[in-house]
């Protein structure tokens, strides 16, 4: 895979480090509201405090291993895409809005069925493969393109992490490598952006739906504990 | 007065779950759920006004701690508002809001932040909390090796000054020494004094005799009685004893003619303190009347405080007394020379009504309280007979 991905540990870790950030929330956020039994039941504060926490102590972790990253591409002396870096902001906010919507997701339904845990951890390992982050997602296209079954690659976009893991690999990565290798999947910076900005619609629904979600199961939460 | 706590028609149910899922496996494996609803509170409705203080007594699981949970914001009330004005402080468990892993100093900002307090702000008072707590050489060992007198004494030290507008303090106080617990009251009172508004629950009866203006008594999640503590306090006890429950009358009666004071006068001529064992009791009634009235008969019970069975009961007919018609005020005193029984409390009950019909103008019940105590005292040499033998083995 060395020879196929050219400065492996930039494309590894400008996808690594939005999973981390992804799967640190939403792994610590299921616990985040059992975790704190003895306050929920004893003091009064704004409950959602707590899987917000998480998803802030997610997001330092993403600055302090972003300076890494920035180490890496300095030491590979490797550029910037300039047109394409517009697609970093815009893939942060996506990713930290669905983040914090599935964290008040998990964090409220723990709090009534505690194997919510176990099942997001068993979740979280099957996304993990399913998503570009150790390997390329230009040779999935590649082969799944090639085969019979070329709908699957339609099904493989479905994963609201893959098109922002993608943005942040194209920003941070390269499209094509200098040796001809596609390293990521194809498509335009437009066209990728647009997808992004689908998935960022979704993700606001989303963070609506468990915002509200949450309110509603939080007032049970003292006598759910 | 402005009300600075307003609770209207609240209600709290809990579901009891036979068999509750508690994990999605078994939400999807099982069927439907059977639950049945408890009602921890039912239409529970008063206001607190500002700077008044309310005691909240009731026998275990009659919701005192479920209410104060709702007013607290802890617990969401299943139908039913609460409002309230300003901020409120709760103290509700033992080293509730600490946690044990950070230090005492750590507590005492993280706890105040919870109470609305910004880090500058706690600055300010910082010293005075551990002053209060008298904790200055503990402050920064962790929580979890305090004792749990020194996690109330933090607790309460830091809910004091944070100037809360209504305090809410549930049975925690019962832990400090009797030292501790003199200082809070006195912090409770400087509390009334600034007009700040306090919701005490208690199982010390005579704490919410002492410190409250008014008192509502729950049970089984209603209010069963509200009004002035001494009352609610004394229906209390009629239900915690287990007797016959008569009903919450406070007083009864047509009112021609009223009981205008009382005053139960001690050896010392005092009309407070503790009453000694064997000594002399007066219980002097002051009536007035509102129209003439013809043949008054007054009485009076005195109840023991522990069985709430009447010890002694005289009235001023039986002692041939007889008081013509009159209108206007008159003062009656009932002479106890030694009063007989042991150490305790006892209620005083006294009526007023016609000697004729027995139609009762005015009647307080149990209106009343003094406590007896005993007193060692070196005893008196008397002849005591004593037989002696001896005999073969």
């Amino acid at each position: 895979m060395g020879n196929s991905t050219p400065h492996y540990p930039v494309f590894l870790l400008s996808g690594l480090l939005v999973w981390n950030l992804f799967s640190v929330a939403v792994g610590n956020g299921t616990r985040s509201v059992i975790d704190n039994g003895n306050l929920v039941k004893k003091v009064a504060f704004p409950r959602e405090i707590l899987p917000l926490s998480v998803v802030g102590v997610a997001l330092v972790d993403f600055v302090l291993q972003s300076a890494v990253l920035l180490v890496f591409i300095l030491a590979t002396s490797y550029g910037f895409h300039v047109e394409a870096l517009v697609l970093y902001p815009l893939s942060f906010v996506t990713l930290v809005v669905f983040t914090t919507a599935l964290t008040f997701w998990v964090s409220a339904l723990n709090v009534r069925y505690r194997d919510v845990q176990h099942l997001i951890g068993l979740a979280l390992l099957v996304w993990f493969w399913m998503t570009p982050i150790v390997y390329p997602g230009g040779i999935v296209q590649e082969k799944v393109m090639g085969s019979t079954a070329p709908w699957l690659w339609t099904v493989y976009l479905l994963n609201p992490l893959m098109p922002i893991i993608s943005g942040f690999q194209r920003a941070l990565y390269f499209y094509v490598s200098p040796d001809g290798i596609r390293v990521l999947p194809e498509g335009s910076v437009l066209w990728l952006a647009g997808v992004i900005l689908a998935v960022l619609a979704f993700s606001l629904l989303l963070l609506l739906y468990t915002w509200r979600l949450f309110f509603r199961l939080s007032g049970d939460f003292a006598e759910e504990l | 007065m402005t009300t600075a706590l307003e609770v209207e028609d609240v209600s709290k149910v809990f579901r009891l779950f036979r068999e509750r899922p508690s994990s999605l496996k078994q939400r999807v494996l099982s069927g439907r759920m059977r639950a049945e609803d408890f009602w921890a509170l039912r239409d529970i409705a008063f206001e607190v006004e500002e700077g008044s203080s309310l005691g909240l007594i009731g026998h275990n699981g009659s919701g005192k701690t479920t209410l104060l949970k709702c007013i607290a914001g802890i617990l969401r009330p299943t139908s039913g508002v609460i409002r309230y004005r300003g901020r409120v402080a709760a103290l509700l468990e033992l080293g509730a809001g600490f946690h044990p892993e950070l230090t005492g100093r750590e507590n005492v900002y993280l706890n105040a932040s919870f109470l609305g307090l910004s880090r500058k702000d706690t600055d300010r008072v910082y010293d005075d909390i551990v002053a209060f707590a008298e904790l200055q050489d503990f402050m920064d060992n962790q929580v979890k090796f305090f004792s749990s007198g020194m996690l109330v004494r933090l607790g309460f030290a830091v809910a004091v000054h944070v100037e809360p507008d209504i305090l809410l303090i549930d049975e925690v106080l019962a832990v400090g020494d009797e030292a501790f617990q003199a200082k809070c009251l006195d912090r409770v009172r400087s509390f009334q004094a600034e007009g700040r508004t306090i919701v005490l629950v208690t199982h010390a009866l005579d704490t919410v005799r002492e410190v409250c203006d008014r008192a509502v008594m729950l049970d089984h999640g209603r209010i069963h009685a509200i009004g002035l503590p001494d009352d609610v306090v004394r229906e209390m006890r009629y239900v915690l004893l287990g007797g016959v429950d008569p009903g919450f009358v406070a007083e009864e009666g047509t009112r021609e003619a009223e009981i205008a004071a009382v005053e139960l006068i001690r050896a010392s001529g005092a009309g407070e303190g503790p009453v000694l064992r064997d000594d002399p009791l007066t219980i002097q009634i002051d009536v007035r009347t509102n129209e003439p009235v013809d043949d008054l008969d007054v009485d009076f019970a005195v109840l023991d405080g522990a069985t709430n069975h009447p010890v002694i009961e005289e009235r001023t007919s039986t002692h041939g007394i007889v008081i013509g018609r009159f209108d206007g005020k008159k003062r009656v005193r009932f002479r106890i020379p030694s009063f007989p029984y042991t150490a305790g409390k006892y209620w005083v009950t006294v009526g007023l009504s016609s000697r004729a019909t027995g139609h009762l103008f005015h009647v307080q019940t149990q209106r009343y309280l003094f406590e007896v105590i005993e007193v060692p005292r070196v005893q008196e040499h008397i002849e005591v007979v004593v037989e002696a033998e001896v005999e073969d083995l």
